[in-house]
């Protein structure tokens, strides 16, 4: 059956910025569906307001617009391109709930848009609260005891009725938030009121907690002919309570037995029936461990976080599959690209287990609470793939790069203790708490308690108990091929066993060791058919086995290294640039080899590369898929098998045939080192994981393709750093590398306050602070020193003044910037966390040119070939033209604004870049001879907003700083200034009234004649304001109405309150530092409160004046905006 | 359970020399002397249990490609027929910590009970390769001592000595040598509870045991037949004297071509009796053989719960649990037979069911009773319980 003719463009709607409930998944998700729908021969046009997304990337969609997600930017790109289809299932909750508001402004009925896939209906069905109890009734399908409630009231007087604890689960939100489980009164009314706040329609469920309860969910599709499957079930590692997002879990499910497992996934498929999704969809249940009693907890018609992860496990594409169906096709007529015998009506089966470890960002807020409830707090995620439990565990928690393998002290990162008999309360340091209890006492009894305390499955504990039992016997005995067999085949990394084994001081000797004794890890296929079939699909693991799938690709590859899981300072982008990375590789006739740990991603996408594999990053994982690249690992089928497998030395004959054929095949470019076995590594793309490989990898005789290790170090080594500048003669502010609080003291001393310190070799500034006083700098370095151990501190003079960032392409001699953009904050808060403008607004030309010449000199005195970032700061404009442009800071890799840049400019930097690393230069690809080597500038302005997470991290500081917060970004372009910055602010939910608003408003002393001109033009805006006693002063005395109101540390509360009842719609806050009660080294002041009170009921929160500033401009103008395609506001309009 | 504890290793060879070792599990006893069999892998992730006591599998080691197998225990309930029946369990780890609220004993403990050994700790996947690419092949397993030096060659000459299950008279094996009512619910704890036995002046179905899984019994009795059970070499005396009013042909093991009494029964009762008739797996190929179709072996069979399969006349696909190595060869069926193919395999195009134009008959290969696998295809009892019910009425009225 051909797809619906009726069909001939589809609009399909992304997810947008990239916060904590809605990842990199998303990306995955629309990429595949626009792929998927484009195969069919439909034009697609997409919309999505997130620049850092391939999807986004021009040659994904037909037409995509990079805009605002709002009703009012989706009619007139609907006006435009007259879709008749749309498709709003693979942009998670943001599509959803705007397919649900087009729908309902009339908008779909208007311009005849068909909603694709799921129906409207059962979107409301699955959605509200209400609606969904009465069609699992209807079904006869158990849900808990649950109401549905609007107000605060109503939540405390059901719950008097089934007794608490309590669930909250708002209607209509994402990642949960808003919810929670309250197990008295006070917390029911805390959490009912921000879940009533949370949801669009003001409705939350209150339902019975169901403690130590299974948490199983299911992934079902269902075609317009009613034919159902379920991809993949899996099962929460954590018991019911702790948000699915914040669960390990485990695919397929473990204890269930075939009667529990069926009886969910007929209930499943009922329930997607019943619902009429076509498309995917995710059913989460609760199941009694001691009955076959279950009830559905949660229904999402749509694919989902869950849906990728299944994806990524088993093989099957359901994102790709649920847009087919969307325009018509069955399941029985869509074919799998794995096996090309089966069809999508087929139900994947596993012959191996999947563990997936969220990410959290807790070591970014060393405040916030770190105990994990039905609100997701998470930030990415990472997955594993083995034959058995205990490795799938293991390399999964290596793969969290948190420095904390299974056999790592207790990962916490900040200072922040759990608090005393809550140890076991699920939290992100739970497992590594859990290990180290087993590692007092493995007996029954010591499983039972756990058991009894945390409703952790007995399986799953009795797993843990297994790890720790090999720690002991390697620890207690020689050791022998077949102990170490047994323990890779568990999972421990040679780190590990190292650890154990007091004849082997280092991994490498262990290493060593195995290559002696033949015991190397085999590749097996992740198939979709656990082998029933011959399958062709790339998408490999490891494990320590007897038949090796993965032989060698032949011909000319390189492998790319990604960037792990999404956490804070390392997220999309990354992957954005590992996927155009391997693309480009293919195109250029080398095999990409993609590594990677993340589930979410498109670069984990099979398709993406020639092959994917899926492992840690790290250099054990690595250096193993480079052996076995180079024909170095251990051989493929050889069948029969030797009888005792222990120790099967492969010959000193067939290693080296190998070694020469692979050196035959390795790439054929310059820049390549002939002479090693191993093939080339691409590792300037997936962030500072990536970058930070690079040296172990080049140590271990891999060839780097592109900038050289020595060039790296040369970039971060601060005194090798400080020599270059100097020869250069490149201004930079004065600093050091510390080791010692002394040392520290003495440098801040002769350099002066406030200095900017922060550990070196991190990213996303972590841990970067602005400091004034002596007494700060030493608390700083000794925790510092206690917490990230080897590597120095810096310490710079802080420099005030605007901050600019370059992005360059450099062959080692001529450079191409393809932009600069200038910070609207100035230096001091992190460039992730700034709002950005592309071109610079007020770069004189002189300095302008000074960022050029400073970039070219530093990249080609680097070395660089591919890509390299540098930050500036101008201070006020000298006499010398281009004195006052001072380097902050020199990346010499791919930066989180790549894809930004990419897309404002039209520059295909990332292919530009992996041309270079295999060769070509700028004059061959045709971007040299430019002035300055700066590409012209763009007849458009492109706004970079950051996006915060911060309703999510309860507890944690938003202020901004020098330490990067922001979870995602979104891009505005327009004509003008204000009209992408109006974007940008919309684009990041940053709306506030043009007119006549109030706003809370309190202002740092050393602030306020600088925030005075902001609040008179909000004041001649209407504004009223609200503001402690200091701030309404200097209000006064400018004839501006302002209502004093009294400090939180003096027992007021009316500030909270005002924000928390929506009586103001802005809050205006700048840190004052210094007072308040001390926990954890930061202190908790009037300040801290009245931001997370902001943040807590939605309202925008400013702590930069520049931001303020930016905003009250926005406010101006006539609110005028384009909705054009990207493409289009790079041609100069007519 | 780790490898360097045990004190003995067990070796598989097949007939065509392949070699795995591994290390025994369950009744370790037995492999002392050796155990003989086809070996077929089974793709289902959940339902070891069920796999292990279904009758369909005498006479073959069965691998499973799902590499955690004993997680849930063995409960009481989840047996599909009075004992374990496969020569041997294979598998990748086997998981002696278990864990389910139902769990009686652990799956070591129960095999070695009831004599069937495993083996465990190698390459499940390689095996399964291997089949996939070389077909069904015959092996047998032996234990030593780990300092043993095995004789390879004299094994896999043992390998090449075992019987295939044609060679073999194994559905007699399998089956009661008695008439007896099914009377067996379920225990506590039941998601389906059964309903009251059927009620007087039930329709009556006779359970012809070829090796039948009790879940076939179970989702009769659910729709209100009753259920007598029968020996496979029941004759068509034997039938007429218990007034079915309908036939229910199992599953089994083997190869259907060695069920020729069955094959006789059936042509009799579907083409002269007009008896509604159902086939599930090894009925469906008795009935197409009665029919005149010729049956042949799958290069390595069907097993597991994922197979989809598309109804021929609605175009709707369900997800089957399948157990067999033989198919009805749908060229072969006889236009005058009335019979015709309902269902095929989407995955290589396979008969997977075969109906009449006319008679009240209809067999699947698949297993609608599930127990393991989805439990998608339970309407075809209803279909079943409707064609007798219809036949029932039209005697009546006739």
């Amino acid at each position: 059956m051909p797809t619906r003719d009726d069909i001939h463009t589809v609009l399909v709607i992304g997810s947008g910025p990239i916060i904590i409930g809605q990842a990199a998944e998303f990306d995955y998700a629309g990429t595949q569906a626009c792929r998927a729908l484009r195969e069919e021969g439909k034009r697609v046009v997409l919309v999505n307001s997130n620049p850092a997304t391939i999807m986004t990337d021009e040659g994904v969609a037909d037409v995509t617009y990079i805009e605002p997600l709002t009703v009012d930017v989706l009619r007139r790109v609907i006006a435009r391109e007259r879709p008749d289809g749309l498709l709003a299932t693979l942009g998670g909750q943001t599509g959803l709930n705007l397919a649900v508001a087009l729908a309902e402004a009339g908008v779909l009925d208007e311009f005849s848009v068909k909603l694709l896939g799921t129906p409207l209906d059962t979107i409301k069905k699955a959605e509200d609260r209400e609606l969904f109890k009465q069609l699992l009734l209807d079904l006869g399908v158990g849900a808990p005891p649950s109401q549905t409630v609007t107000t605060i009231e109503d939540a405390l007087a059901f719950a008097d009725v089934i007794g608490l604890p309590v669930v909250i689960r708002p209607a209509f939100t994402l990642g949960g938030t808003g919810g929670g489980v309250a197990r008295t009164r006070a917390d029911l009314a805390r959490i009912a009121e921000s879940g009533l706040a949370a949801s669009p329609i003001g409705q939350v469920l209150v339902e019975q907690y169901l403690k130590g309860w299974k948490e199983i969910e299911y992934e079902v599709i269902r075609d317009a002919n009613d034919t159902c499957i379920t991809v993949c079930n899996m099962e929460n590692f954590d018991p019911l309570g702790v948000h699915t997002g914040d669960s390990i879990v485990v695919a397929p499910s473990q204890t269930l037995s075939d009667r529990e497992y069926q009886m969910l996934r007929t209930a499943s498929i009922r329930i997607i029936r019943a619902l009429g999704v076509e498309g995917g969809c995710n059913i989460q249940f609760a199941l009694d461990p001691h009955s076959f009693q279950f009830y559905v907890i949660e229904v999402n018609p749509r694919v989902s976080r869950s849906s990728a992860l299944a994806s990524k496990a088993t093989g099957y594409p359901i994102a790709r599959v649920a847009a087919k169906i969307a325009i018509g096709l069955r399941l029985d007529e869509i074919p799998s690209a794995v096996t090309g015998k089966t069809v999508a009506a087929f139900e994947p089966a596993l012959d191996y287990v999947v563990v997936k470890i969220p990410r959290w960002p807790f070591d970014k807020f060393p405040l916030a609470d770190r105990n994990l409830g039905t609100q997701m707090k998470a930030t990415g995620e990472v997955m594993a793939i083995d034959r058995t439990f205990e490795s799938a565990l293991q390399k999964a928690m290596r793969s969290l790069e948190i420095r904390a393998d299974a056999l790592q002290p207790i990962p916490l990162d900040g200072e922040a203790e759990v608090a005393e008999g809550r140890e076991f309360q699920p939290n992100d340091v739970r497992l590594w708490r859990l290990l180290d209890t087993l590692r007092c006492d493995t007996a029954d009894g010591m499983l039972e308690a756990l058991h009894a305390e945390t409703g952790i499955d007995l399986w799953f504990l009795a797993k843990l108990r297994a790890i720790v039992k090999m720690e002991q016997r390697l620890a207690a005995h020689l050791l022998t091929p077949q102990l170490l067999r047994t323990a890779k085949r568990m999972g421990f990394s040679d780190a590990q066993i190292a650890a154990f084994t007091p004849e082997m001081e280092e991994a490498s000797a262990v290493r060593a060791q195995r290559r002696v004794w033949g015991i190397l890890p085999t590749y097996k296929m992740v198939d979709t058919c656990a082998a029933e079939f011959a399958a062709q699909t790339p998408y490999f693991y490891s494990t320590y086995e007897q038949e090796n799938e993965a032989e060698p690709l032949a011909g000319a590859k390189a492998v790319v290294l990604g960037s792990g899981p999404i956490r804070i300072g390392q997220g999309i982008e990354f992957d954005y640039c590992s996927v155009r990375a391997a693309q480009e590789l293919r195109a250029a006739g080398v095999r990409s080899v993609m590594v990677n740990s993340n589930p979410e991603t498109v670069s984990t996408d099979f398709d993406m590369s020639d092959r994917l594999y899926f492992e840690p990053l790290d250099e054990e994982s690595v250096l193993n898929i480079l052996d076995n690249e180079a024909g170095l690992g251990a051989p493929s089928s050889s069948l029969p098998f030797p009888p005792f497998s222990s120790s099967s030395v492969s010959s000193v004959s067939s290693v080296s045939s190998v070694l020469n054929s692979a050196s035959t095949s390795a790439l054929s470019a310059s820049s390549v080192v002939q002479s090693s076995p191993l093939p080339p590594v691409v590792t300037q793309f997936g962030g500072q994981t990536a970058i930070g490989l690079a040296a172990p990898l080049a140590a271990a005789g891999a060839p780097i393709l592109g900038t050289s290790v020595d060039s790296i170090d040369l970039a971060e080594d601060r005194r090798r750093f400080d020599e270059l500048m100097e020869r250069l003669r490149i201004p930079r502010p004065r600093g050091a590398a510390v080791r010692t609080v002394a040392d520290a003291v003495r440098v801040a001393a002769d350099i002066g306050y406030p200095v900017v310190v922060r550990p070196s070799y991190v990213l996303g500034g972590r841990a970067m602070e602005i400091i004034r006083t002596e007494t700060a700098l030493e608390r700083y370095v000794t925790r510092v020193v206690a917490q990230f151990g080897e590597h120095p501190i810096l310490i710079d003079s802080y420099l005030s003044g605007r901050e600019v960032e370059v992005d360059a392409i450099c062959d080692g001699d001529d450079v191409l910037i393809p932009g600069i953009m200038e910070h609207i904050e100035r230096a001091g808060v992190h460039s992730g966390d700034s709002f950005a403008v592309y071109p610079t607004r007020s770069l004189a030309r002189d300095e302008i040119a000074a960022v050029a010449r400073h970039t070219r000199a530093i990249a080609r005195a680097l070395g660089v070939r591919g890509l390299m970032n540098a930050q500036f700061v101008l201070t006020e404009p000298s006499a010398t033209p281009g004195a006052n442009v001072y380097i902050l800071e020199v990346n010499p890799r791919a930066s989180r604004t790549v894809p930004f840049l990419s897309k404002v400019t039209g520059v295909p930097m990332v292919p530009l870049a992996t041309q270079i690393m295999l060769g070509k230069t700028l004059v061959d690809l045709g971007y040299a001879g430019y002035p300055d080597g700066l590409w012209p500038a763009q007849p458009l302005v492109a706004v970079k907003g950051p996006v915060f997470s911060m309703s999510k991290i309860v507890g944690g500081e938003m202020a901004l700083g020098p330490e990067m917060k922001s979870t995602g970004e979104v891009m505005g372009v327009d004509r003008t200034y204000p009209a992408a910055l109006r974007k940008a602010l919309i684009a990041a939910g940053i709306s506030v009234p043009a007119r006549d608003g109030a706003a809370f408003v309190s202002i740092a002393d050393r602030d306020k004649d600088e925030a005075l001109p902001i609040l008179r033009a909000l004041g001649a805006a209407g504004y009223t304001f609200y503001a402690t006693p200091g701030t309404c002063r200097m209000l006064a005395a400018e004839g501006l109405r302002a209502q004093e109101v009294g400090r939180i540390s003096e027992g007021d509360t009316t500030i909270p309150g005002l924000i928390r009842a929506h009586r103001v719609q802005l809050v205006l806050n700048t840190i004052t530092g210094g007072r308040g009660p001390i926990r954890a080294g930061i202190e908790i002041q009037d300040g801290f409160q009245i931001r997370r009170a902001a943040v807590e009921s939605n309202i925008p929160c400013l702590t930069s004046l520049d931001t303020a500033r930016a905003v009250v401009e926005s406010l101006r103008d006539d609110g005028g905006y384009d909705v054009l395609p990207l493409g289009a506001y790079r041609q100069r309009p007519q | 359970m780790e490898t360097e504890r045990n004190e003995r290793i067990g070796v598989l060879a097949l007939e065509d020399g392949t070699i795995f070792s591994g290390r025994p599990f369950g009744a370790v006893e037995a492999l002392a002397d050796g155990r003989r069999g086809e070996v077929v892998f089974a793709t289902g992730m959940t339902g070891y249990q069920e796999i292990c006591t279904d009758p369909s599998y005498r006479g073959q080691m069965v691998v499973l490609t799902y590499p955690l197998i004993g997680n849930y225990g063995v409960a009481s309930d989840d047996v599909e027929s009075r004992r374990p029946w496969l020569s041997a369990l294979l598998v990748r780890e086997y998981c002696d910590d278990y864990s389910n609220w139902r769990a009686a004993e652990s799956l070591d403990d129960y095999l070695a009970r009831n004599g069937i050994p495993g083996l465990c700790d190698f390459d499940t996947r390689a095996l399964t390769r291997h089949l996939r690419d070389h077909g069904t092949l015959r092996g047998v397993i032996r234990a030593y001592p780990a300092s043993a030096a095995p004789d390879i060659p004299a094994l896999v000459a043992e390998a090449r000595a075992v019987r295939s299950v044609s060679e073999l008279d194994v559905v007699a094996e399998v089956s009661t040598d008695a008439v007896e009512p099914w009377l067996a619910p379920w225990t506590a704890g039941s998601p389906l509870p059964i309903s009251e036995a059927a009620g007087e002046g039930a329709p009556r179905v006779l359970l012809i045991d070829t090796g039948f899984k009790r879940n076939i019994a179970r989702c009769l009795a659910q729709r209100g037949l009753e259920v007598i059970v029968a020996p496979h070499d029941a004759d068509l005396a034997l039938v007429r004297r218990l007034r079915p009013d309908g036939v229910l042909l199992a599953n089994g093991p083997g190869d259907p071509e060695s069920v020729a009494g069955l094959i006789e029964l059936t042509r009799a009762l579907v083409w002269r009796e007009r008896m509604p008739l159902m086939g599930i797996c090894l009925g469906h190929q008795i009935l197409g053989l009665a029919a005149g179709a010729r049956t042949s072996r799958l290069p390595f069979g069907h097993h597991g719960g994922n197979h989809p399969v598309r109804e021929v006349r609605t175009g709707r696909v369900s997800v089957t649990s399948q157990n067999h190595n033989f198919q009805v060869d749908a060229a072969s069926i006889p236009r005058d037979s009335g019979l015709y193919v309902s269902h095929i395999n989407l995955s290589d195009g396979s008969v997977e069911g075969l109906a009449h134009e006319e008679l009240p008959v209809f067999s699947v290969q698949y297993h609608p009773e599930a127990a393991p696998g989805p439990e998608d295809n339970r309407e075809l009892f209803d279909r079943f319980a409707a064609l007798i019910a219809r036949e029932r009425s039209a005697l009546l009225a006739g």
